[in-house]
């Protein structure tokens, strides 16, 4: 049973990733990025990892292609690329190489130190110091309580820490995203030379620089 | 007899190199700066992979609370990457990696 979920989950996660590699289009990446991120998601919960997995999909295919997705739509980019026009004629060959040659060492490094155990059904949820019983299996809710104990006492200065990241990141993308908006909308002004012209707030001035030519 | 076989931490390790591999590949090969900046996720997520299948071979929970901090820094990052590229593809439209060669805006 766990043979089957491992081999369909990652024909999942291979396909996908080939697919965000070799489709032309950008939203046909975007998806079969969902595809391979979905696909990872169920290798977690193959791992008993059951909040890593909820986490997965909801930020990653919930909130990170979505935020994809709109931008490709937002900036029209949605057109294929063509992936026969080479610009660096030893690039690709060069590519391959490096990719082969990373797989192959991380795999040759990968068997030599490998080791035979299966992971065990049940048991690698209670990491606990808690002697589980001759086959007993760890509750339901083993997983999450281990994470939030390890998260908010080992590491709960790292974990504040990523609120000052998530702030910073939103008001540098704020900021980042409107410089360039304020410095066409002050050529702008310096063109036209109205009072009147320069009333509309933000939208409207966005669509007209989007439509005209700055 | 085939369902007696279960996977063991080396194989989530090895699909994650091959993932991360392709991830590589598809960085260093595409030139749209979306699809490449897809490629950089997946291989975060490769490594969360190997990352959550060490963390279950050794017994030890501090792995799927490095992969918990890899998702928060991946969310801030894609915010601030796709910012910078909205700001780039506007000023240029259709801009790909090769256009963007030189430091003038």
């Amino acid at each position: 049973m766990e043979l089957v979920v491992f081999v369909i989950a990652s024909l999942m996660v291979l396909g996908g990733a080939v697919g965000v590699v070799v489709y032309r289009h950008p939203v046909h990446a975007a998806l079969s990025l969902v595809l391979t991120l979905f696909g990872v998601a169920v290798h977690f919960v193959a791992m008993e990892a059951h909040f890593l997995a909820a986490v997965q999909v909801i930020v990653y295919a919930g909130a990170i292609v979505v935020l994809f997705l709109f931008v490709i739509m937002l900036l029209g980019v949605d057109q294929a690329e063509d992936l026969r026009v080479e610009r660096i004629p030893i690039q690709r060959p060069l590519a391959g190489v490096m990719g082969i040659g990373v797989v192959g060492l991380l795999i040759a490094a990968i068997t030599v130190t490998r080791d035979t155990s299966s992971l065990t059904v049940g048991s690698g949820l209670d990491v606990t110091d808690t002697v589980l019983p001759a086959g007993g299996v760890a509750g339901h809710d083993a997983n999450i309580r281990q994470l939030a104990g390890n998260l908010f006492g080992e590491f709960v200065f790292a974990f504040e820490l990523t609120s000052v990241l998530l702030i910073v990141a939103v008001a540098g993308t704020v900021v980042l995203t409107r410089r360039v908006r304020r410095s066409e909308q002050e050529s702008r002004r310096s063109e036209v030379d109205g009072p009147a012209r320069h009333a509309g707030d933000g939208g409207a001035s966005a669509a007209a620089s989007r439509n005209g030519p700055s | 007899m085939i369902a007696a076989v279960q996977p063991t931490p080396t194989w989530y390790l090895i699909l994650a190199a091959v993932v991360f591999g392709v991830g590589a590949v598809g960085v260093l090969v595409r030139r749209n700066p979306l699809v490449m900046f897809m490629c950089i996720e997946l291989m975060l997520n490769a490594v969360n992979l190997s990352f959550v299948a060490m963390s279950r071979r050794l017994g030890d929970i501090g792995g799927q609370t490095a992969v918990f901090f890899v998702l928060v820094v991946a969310a801030a990052e894609v915010v601030v990457g796709l910012g910078i590229i909205v700001s780039i593809l506007r000023r240029r439209p259709g801009a790909t990696a090769d256009d963007l060669a030189e430091l003038k805006g």
